[in-house]
This record gives structure tokens, C-alpha cells and sequence, in this order.
């Protein structure tokens, strides 16, 4: 496991400055989003998507004291810098037809651009909603851990550039230690509600890219329960094989009922 | 949240009063704002909004956290050709083994052929890079539905069209090598229409999309009736309509999706929400009627009518079949899309009490105003 990589994102640290949106889009030469605004909150980038690998969550609170926020008699404030969690099982990665989505040496989930069709199937099967297919390139993309530059011994950009340390890239075992000392503490300095977003009780089995959160995961768009959505594909192929028996012998039934017309 | 603006509402038919009035309330508005330094009322975001707060009920602000499909129109066609198309190989090869009439296994045949003709054309015109069509056959991945089907279409294509090309020399030419050529080629068709009519579920199922994934274990079924009666059906409008046995299979299949449209109705799923709400439930519904309970009635109908009356009886039914059976398909298509346009689904945030706070915050607007 010495060569498998991961991001702890620690939104406790997080000042909201996009630094890693912006350094993810250069070093990755993505195209822009548009300028939209979306006019619900200050986060104006919404989603993860093809040309969006990392995305600076911005979730918003009542007033609360001790919780951060730009002034005290309107909203508190919690940045987390979301990014593709290559996943330990990866729903993407066994759904993918082609064998384009692979895992690297560094234990990450990398889509290789010159063998992916762009069938679109990642797509659905991806309990996060990180990959999205690009409608004018017509493959899917996501998030590479930058693995160009991890490759040359270098660091992700967005890890890179983050003033912080809010992103902390390391070896996944070292970080998995470093987060629980974390959440330690600042549950000691007080922040009872901090907590390590990384399901690996379920069928995702543990995440490469986790994250300290406070209070609910849920606002910030992370499921509780995420499921690798191909391990549903057994059930589904018992009902396929009574629908076959069905077909088939009703077919025969009629045909021998019927008579010769 | 756009309604009526305050002048609008309390508008009298006096033109005078009225003036009066808003004069009045600038003046209200005025000494509101002196007195506690911003204004609360109906038509205006209090200052410091809108921020409308996270929280584990609301999601991300009720972003999406699941990505839509992104499949084009071609995949819902697809599945409905695939359907009609393997189910049309599975009558044609058992008329053939059971002596059936000639013609229902020839033209049985042509319509499986055809079918394995467009599917993978319709398959290769959704992906995103066509050239890259043979990418999918350079592994085989069987915890990939998506893997699977492809050698299902791709095995389906010439095996049918080899049954229906002996089929079709033998009218010419019999003999025992063309039979046997027929024969195995056929089988080989049917076994693989089987996979053809029932595949699609399970790759719609196998996915993080909550309406579809919550439905596996039915859908395989639901898509194959659909698949046998629009195959049935085609083969019914093309000259077969008093063909006891297609009635018979005709019966079958749309009683089979009369109850699964019953089980889908009274289902107590959130997640079954877009097969009854919306543009998609509409589809849904339409296509459930279309292809279970009118056929059904009118197909039951033509075995106690006339000769001439039961041929018509058979089209219609026919004809509403092949519709419903396209209409499923879509149907379901779109209600993946709302599904994963649900925040609330992934997230497992409880709908019923979601529904009470949406309901208060109506209220506390309400009393506002």
C-alpha cells in the first residue's frame, strides 16, 4: 500500500479562496464554466462536472457562534473543496465497458482519454455524481489525481496551490492516521461536530480523497449510504433470467396450446 | 416564487384610494426602516439574503447530487427494437421447433433480422466517439451489464441474420444442410433475443439512478413482456392476426403488464415518484395503459368475437401494444432523468418531513404577507 495516494480535504481549514479550482482548470487546461450566476449562495460553480475537478462548496448556516462566516448577524460559513473520491471500489471503473477507466499505481481511478467511447455509462453508475460526459468531445471526464504529475514525482495542482494546507495530499495510510488525529483535535478545541467522511462500511469500501466536514454530511451533498451500484447487477440478472424462462416457455405453452395456426 | 406584487393584490376600483394608499405605505416602509434598520415584507429579500441555509434537509441547496443520464434519443429506440427484436427471434425459432405455420417463423425471422440490424447502428450513433465502437470489445467485463450487452448485440446481429438468410434459401432450395444451418443458427438467435429482451433492465438497474436501481429486481421481467408483446405484436400487424397462438402470447404478455403496472401504482416507494409525477409519469402511465390492460381487453375480446371483427380487434391491439411498448421505454428513460434530478433520493432525506417543512415555510410566508 506504500504507493497509493490520497487527499484528506479538511473544510476546517478551508478560506474559500478557489485557488484549487482555478489551479486544477490551468495545470489541466479545462475549458470555463461560464460566468453564471447562481443566485441562491456565493458558490457559483454548483457541480463537479467535465470541466470542473475540484469545486469549492460553500454551505451556508444560520448564525452560529464559533463557526466561521463573514459576519456574525448574517450566516456562518463551511468551505469544503470537493473533488472526485476515487473510491476503493469504484462504480465508474466496473461499469466502464471499454476498460478506458483503470486504477493507476497510486491507487487512483484514471480514465485514459484515448480509449474511452463516450457511452456514457460511468455516468449513471456513479454513486457521487463526479463524471460527466462532454457533449462536444463526447467522452467522459474527471478528475486524473494528476497523474501526469504525480508520475514526475510532483504533487497534485490543486494540492499545489492550496494556501492552507486545507488539501493535504500524502500516502493513504499516513492520512488516514492524520485525519483521526485531526478531528481529535478540534474535537478538543471545541468543534464537537467535526467528522471524517469516508464510508468505508459499505460496498465503496473506503474512499481515496475523504474529507473532515461539520455537522451533517448531508448539506454538503455527500450521501450517507453510497453503494457501488454494480453490486445490484447479480439480482438483476437472476430477474433477467426469470423474465428469459418466462418468455421462453410461454412462447412454447402458446405455440403447443394453440395448435398449428 | 414570483407572485402578485402588494399593489396588485389590494388594488380597489378606485383609482384615488389606491394612490392614497401607496402613498401610505411608502410612508410605512419609511419609519420601518428607521426604526429597525431593514425591512421585512412580502415582495423583498431582507437584507443579508437570499441566503437560503444548508442543511440536512435541504441538501446543497437542492443541487443534484447525481449526474442525469446523458443518453440520447437513440438509447429508449434501442431498447425498444432490442426488445421487439429478441423476442421476435424467440417466437420465430420456437414455431419452427413446434411446427408452427411457415410463415410465422419466416416472417418471425425477418423481423428479428431486421431488428439486429438497427440495434447496434442505433448503439454506436449514441456513443460520443462512433470510431471507438470496438473499444467495447477489446475486454469483457461480466460485472459490467454494459460489457455484457455488447456481446449480446454483437453475437445477436449475425446469428439472426444467418437464420433469417438459410430461412430464406431453404424456400428456394430445401435440404437438410440449410435445416440444420437454420436450425442451429436460430437457436443460437433465440438464446441471445432472450438476453436481448430482458439485458436492458438489468443495465438501467445496475446504476446509482434511484427510480431504476430501486426497480431491478423487476424490471428484466417488465422490459421482456414489453419486448414479447411489441415482437408479437409486429408480428401480428404484418398479416398474422388470426394466429390463435400469437393471441394467446399476445394475452400473456399484456396481463403480465397489467400487473406490473398495478405493482408499480400501488408501490409505496419515494423513489417510484417520476413513474407517476411529471412529463415522465404521464409517459409512464400512457405507456402501461397502451401495452397492459386495453390490449388485454381487446385481445381476451377477439377470441369471443367474429372472424372479421377478431382481426380488427387484434390490429388495434396490436397497434397500442408496439406504441405502450415505446412509450415504456422512454417513459423510464425520463424518469431516470427526474430521478437524478431528486436531491432528496441519494441523500435518504425523509420526503414526508420534507414535505411538512416546505409546507410551514409556506405558512410563515403566508402570515408574512
Amino acid at each position: 500500500m506504500s504507493g497509493v495516494t490520497a487527499f484528506l480535504t479538511d473544510s476546517t481549514l478551508c478560506i474559500g479562496c478557489k485557488a484549487c479550482e482555478v489551479a486544477c482548470k490551468e495545470w489541466n487546461d479545462l475549458g470555463d464554466d461560464g460566468l453564471n450566476w447562481s443566485g441562491f449562495s456565493y458558490d457559483n460553480t454548483g457541480a463537479l462536472g467535465h470541466s470542473t475537478w475540484r469545486h469549492v462548496k460553500f454551505v451556508e448556516h444560520p448564525p452560529e457562534i464559533g463557526h466561521g462566516g463573514n459576519s456574525p448577524e448574517h450566516a456562518s460559513w463551511t468551505f469544503s473543496s470537493d473533488v472526485c473520491k476515487h473510491c476503493e471500489n469504484a462504480g465508474c471503473l466496473e461499469a466502464c465497458p471499454t476498460g478506458s477507466i483503470v486504477r493507476t499505481e497510486f491507487g487512483s481511478v484514471y480514465v485514459q482519454p484515448d480509449i474511452c467511447n463516450g457511452c456514457s455509462y460511468c455516468v449513471v453508475a456513479c454513486p457521487f455524481g463526479v463524471i460527466q460526459r462532454n457533449k462536444e468531445d463526447g467522452r467522459a471526464f474527471k478528475c486524473t489525481f494528476c497523474y501526469d504529475r504525480q508520475k514526475v514525482g510532483l504533487i497534485p495542482a490543486c494540492a499545489h496551490a492550496c494556501p492552507t494546507e486545507s488539501i493535504k495530499f500524502g500516502t493513504l495510510d499516513e492520512l488516514r492516521v492524520e485525519a483521526k488525529r485531526r478531528i481529535e483535535d478540534l474535537h478538543s478545541m471545541g468543534m464537537a461536530d467535526a467528522a471524517l467522511y469516508d464510508p468505508v462500511d459499505t460496498s465503496i469500501g473506503g474512499l481515496h480523497a475523504f474529507f473532515i466536514t461539520r455537522g451533517d454530511p448531508r448539506q454538503y451533498n455527500l450521501p450517507p449510504q453510497p453503494e457501488i451500484p454494480t453490486i445490484y447487477a447479480k439480482q438483476g440478472w437472476k430477474s433477467a433470467a426469470v423474465g428469459a424462462g418466462m418468455l421462453a416457455f410461454g412462447t412454447l405453452l402458446a405455440f403447443l396450446g394453440g395448435g398449428r395456426r | 416564487m414570483k407572485g402578485p406584487t402588494l399593489s396588485q393584490r389590494k388594488q380597489t376600483s378606485d383609482p384615488e384610494i389606491d394612490f392614497l394608499r401607496r402613498e401610505r405605505r411608502l410612508e410605512a416602509i419609511r419609519s420601518q426602516a428607521l426604526q429597525s434598520g431593514q425591512i421585512q415584507d412580502i415582495g423583498i429579500s431582507p437584507a443579508g439574503s437570499p441566503i437560503p441555509m444548508a442543511s440536512p434537509t435541504a441538501g446543497y441547496y437542492a443541487i443534484p447530487m447525481l449526474k442525469e443520464p446523458q443518453w440520447s434519443w437513440e438509447i429508449p429506440v434501442y431498447f425498444f427494437v432490442g426488445g421487439a427484436a429478441g423476442a421476435a427471434a424467440v417466437v420465430a425459432q420456437f414455431a419452427q421447433m413446434t411446427g408452427v405455420k411457415a410463415e410465422i417463423v419466416r416472417d418471425g425471422r425477418t423481423i428479428a433480422a431486421v431488428g439486429s440490424v438497427l440495434t447496434p447502428a442505433l448503439l454506436i450513433s449514441d456513443l460520443g466517439v462512433r470510431s471507438r465502437f470496438l473499444n467495447m470489445l477489446r475486454v469483457f467485463k461480466v460485472q459490467s451489464p454494459m460489457s455484457v450487452g455488447v456481446y449480446i448485440v454483437s453475437a445477436f446481429g449475425p446469428a439472426t441474420v444467418l437464420a433469417k438468410v438459410a430461412n430464406s434459401l431453404r424456400q428456394h432450395r430445401p435440404g437438410a444442410i440449410l435445416k440444420i444451418f437454420e436450425s442451429t443458427s436460430g437457436l443460437f438467435s433465440a438464446l441471445l433475443g432472450l438476453g436481448m429482451a430482458t439485458y436492458t433492465g438489468v443495465l438501467i438497474g445496475a446504476t446509482a439512478i434511484p427510480v431504476w436501481n430501486e426497480n431491478i429486481d423487476s424490471l428484466p421481467i417488465h422490459f421482456a413482456l414489453s419486448g414479447l408483446g411489441a415482437g408479437v405484436s409486429t408480428l401480428q400487424m404484418i398479416g398474422h392476426e388470426d394466429s390463435r397462438s400469437l393471441n394467446m402470447l399476445g394475452i400473456a404478455a399484456s396481463l403480465g403488464e397489467t400487473i406490473e403496472g398495478v405493482r408499480l401504482e400501488t408501490a409505496l416507494k419515494p423513489a417510484n415518484e417520476p413513474l407517476k409525477k411529471g412529463m415522465s409519469g404521464v409517459i409512464t402511465r400512457l405507456g402501461g395503459m397502451l401495452s397492459g390492460p386495453l390490449p388485454l381487453a381487446l385481445r381476451v375480446a377477439a377470441t369471443l368475437a367474429g372472424e372479421r371483427r377478431s382481426r380488427q380487434l387484434v390490429r388495434a391491439a396490436s397497434a397500442a401494444t408496439i406504441a405502450g411498448s415505446f412509450l415504456t421505454r422512454l417513459g423510464w428513460i425520463r424518469a431516470g432523468h427526474a430521478s437524478a434530478k431528486d436531491y432528496r433520493l441519494p441523500l435518504q432525506i425523509d420526503s414526508e418531513q420534507h414535505r411538512r417543512l416546505a409546507i410551514e415555510s409556506v405558512k410563515i410566508d403566508s402570515v408574512r404577507a
